[in-house]
């Protein structure tokens, strides 16, 4: 039997006094679509930064691909196939968005380490960042500096950022937060061409595009998983209709 | 490369060339000199303030490690060119230990632990009297003899500081534009998300560190051939806060700045203090000037001007034709 994409046991992370996650546990299976939901500040995020190593866990287990990740600094759990995108956009707002997209390629690449040759020289790394870049739609937009493009293009610069790593495992968090009906849809349409290789576990609160995308949900609230399931089981819990959906 | 930066090149090599032929008088000459070797200083410390991000206030530890050990390897009877590759070896060491204990802090943090370490080599020279000379400091018994060419003159004196300073530019601008310069830029500039995408932020700084501590240490070992003089002064908090001054004035992050800044302090040091008692007010109210109109340094902020002056030209150009289209 093959080891989940993700597994997560019995993680554990307190700021002071105040539990962020409790004993959480889950996994998900390779080329799944995993959902993440909760009220805010149920600890979808920090769990997030757990997986990744921005935050160091308390106690509990993270295994990509069955490797322990915990004790892992963050870039070594991105060598293994880690990517993610942020809620709050993190990106080089001064530099182009093709510069954005190599960034993003040096850091799996040895050559990241040359001091002496110039960047610009490396063509085989722009063309995969034009690749990259044209895949989410902003090819016409790649020597454009970030600081002039619009929201939704950076909410598709963060993508193509992570998808250029060829991922394993895809971290989104809140992907569609801050986007107009139509670049939602953008958005949702090249999530469906991530191709099945690559595993996906999304934070998100639009639910009916979620919902939809999503094949497992997983419900937090205050740090805790309360409900687990498919789509249908989930959103006839009765919890999460009385911590997050409502009736 | 662009051909305006061609032909700036050009007029700067020549203008370089000829300062001896220019300025007949050796005490400019020296002048010159200084300020090739505080531009060098500027530079290293450059790589970590504008390309890193990272604020060094004891850059100066650099010229006490490798200008103590290039003079003490030199009294020793080492020859010269030995006790100088020794020293940049051995300074370039002390760059790495430096790095590692300063990056165990960010922030504020990172800026007292090299302002601390600084504080503690420059007592260590202070202090231990049998190896310095203390306050009094030492002597270099004498300039190399570089491939057996005598540099004791100023005019020659600066030839020789030239062609390092133009080795080490060389140099300086190719890591720029690499892409360890590229991932260096990207630390500064979102730590978190260099890390996210798989860049080892704490070794690009470490490396940036001993690349700033060797650049350094070269200019260390130019100043102490140009002073044949060593003494704690010149390693204090205010030899730090000086080069650090320099690549702010006159702007961090680009190359040519932190080369403005050395010109414009080194002068001010140099000419204004012969007529100026309170020299260092003069330099305070430059700084002060400067960055509340060019809050990014003197380079930047012209270049922000001469972008904004061809904007204008660009879009009076268009409104000329339009005016006299109805005419037509």
């Amino acid at each position: 039997m093959t080891a989940p994409a993700l597994e997560v046991t019995g993680l554990n992370k307190r700021f002071g006094g105040l539990p962020a996650t409790k004993d959480v546990s889950f996994h998900v299976m390779a080329g799944e679509r995993r959902l993440i939901i909760g009220p805010n500040g149920a600890g979808k995020t920090t769990m997030f930064n757990l997986v990744t190593g921005d935050l160091n866990a308390d106690s509990g287990s993270v295994k990509l691909f069955g490797q322990e990740l915990l004790g892992m600094p963050t870039q070594d759990r991105v060598h293994l196939g880690l990517a993610r995108t942020y809620q709050i956009l993190t990106l080089f707002p001064r530099e182009t968005l093709v510069h954005n997209v190599v960034l993003a390629l040096l850091g799996l690449q040895t050559l990241r380490w040359n001091p002496w040759t110039a960047l610009t020289g490396h063509r085989h790394v722009y063309d995969a960042a034009h690749e990259a870049l044209a895949m989410v739609g902003l090819a016409e937009s790649a020597e454009r500096i970030v600081l002039e493009t619009s929201y939704g293009e950076r909410r598709r610069l963060e993508l193509a950022m992570a998808l250029a790593q060829k991922p394993k495992l895809l971290m989104l968090d809140e992907p569609l937060a801050g986007l107009s009906q139509g670049e939602r849809q953008t958005v949702r349409e090249l999530l469906d061409k991530i191709p099945r290789d690559v595993t996906i576990v999304m934070i998100e609160h639009d639910m009916d595009t979620a919902l939809s995308f999503a094949e497992r949900i997983t419900v937090l609230h205050y740090g805790e998983v309360i409900v687990e399931g498919t789509r249908a089981e989930v959103v006839a819990d009765p919890r999460t209709r009385e911590v997050y959906l409502g009736d | 490369m662009k051909r305006g930066s061609i032909i700036a090149l050009i007029v700067a090599a020549v203008v370089l060339l000829a300062v001896p032929r220019i300025i007949v008088n050796e005490f400019y000459v020296n002048m010159a000199s200084q300020v090739l070797i505080y531009a060098l200083f500027a530079l290293s410390i450059n790589l970590m303030l504008g390309y890193g991000g990272m604020v060094s206030l004891g850059h100066a530890a650099y010229l006490g490690v490798a200008g103590y050990t290039c003079i003490l390897l030199t009294i020793t009877g080492y020859d010269q060119l030995t006790a100088a590759l020794l020293a940049i070896l051995f300074s370039t060491l002390f760059a790495a230990f430096f790095g590692v204990l300063s990056l165990r802090a960010p922030g504020l943090g990172f800026i007292m632990i090299t302002l601390a370490i600084g504080q503690i080599v420059w007592g260590i020279a202070y202090r231990a009297n049998d190896l310095t000379g203390g306050d009094n400091g030492i002597r270099l018994p004498a300039r190399p003899m570089p491939f057996g060419i005598d540099i004791r003159d100023a005019a020659s004196f600066y030839y020789f500081t030239l062609v390092v300073f133009v080795i080490a530019l060389f140099f300086l601008w190719r890591f720029s534009r690499s892409p360890f310069g590229a991932s260096l830029m990207g630390t500064r500039d979102q730590p978190r998300r260099m890390r996210m995408l798989g860049h080892n932020v704490w070794l690009i700084r470490l490396l940036t560190f001993v690349m700033a501590g060797f650049w350094g240490s070269v200019a260390s070992i130019l100043f102490v051939y140009y002073n044949l003089f060593l003494s704690p002064h010149a390693l204090g908090l205010q030899q730090s806060a000086e080069i650090l001054l320099m690549a702010i004035l006159g702007g961090a992050s680009s190359l040519t700045g932190p080369i403005v800044g050395a010109v414009i302090i080194t002068l001010v040091k140099n000419v204004a203090s012969t007529y100026v008692e309170r020299w260092n007010t003069l330099l305070g109210m430059i700084f002060v000037i400067v960055i509340m109109f060019m809050p990014l340094g003197i380079v930047p902020g012209c270049k922000h001007l001469w972008r904004r002056l061809q904007d204008r030209r660009k879009k009076s150009t268009p409104a000329k034709i339009t005016a006299s289209e109805p005419a037509a």
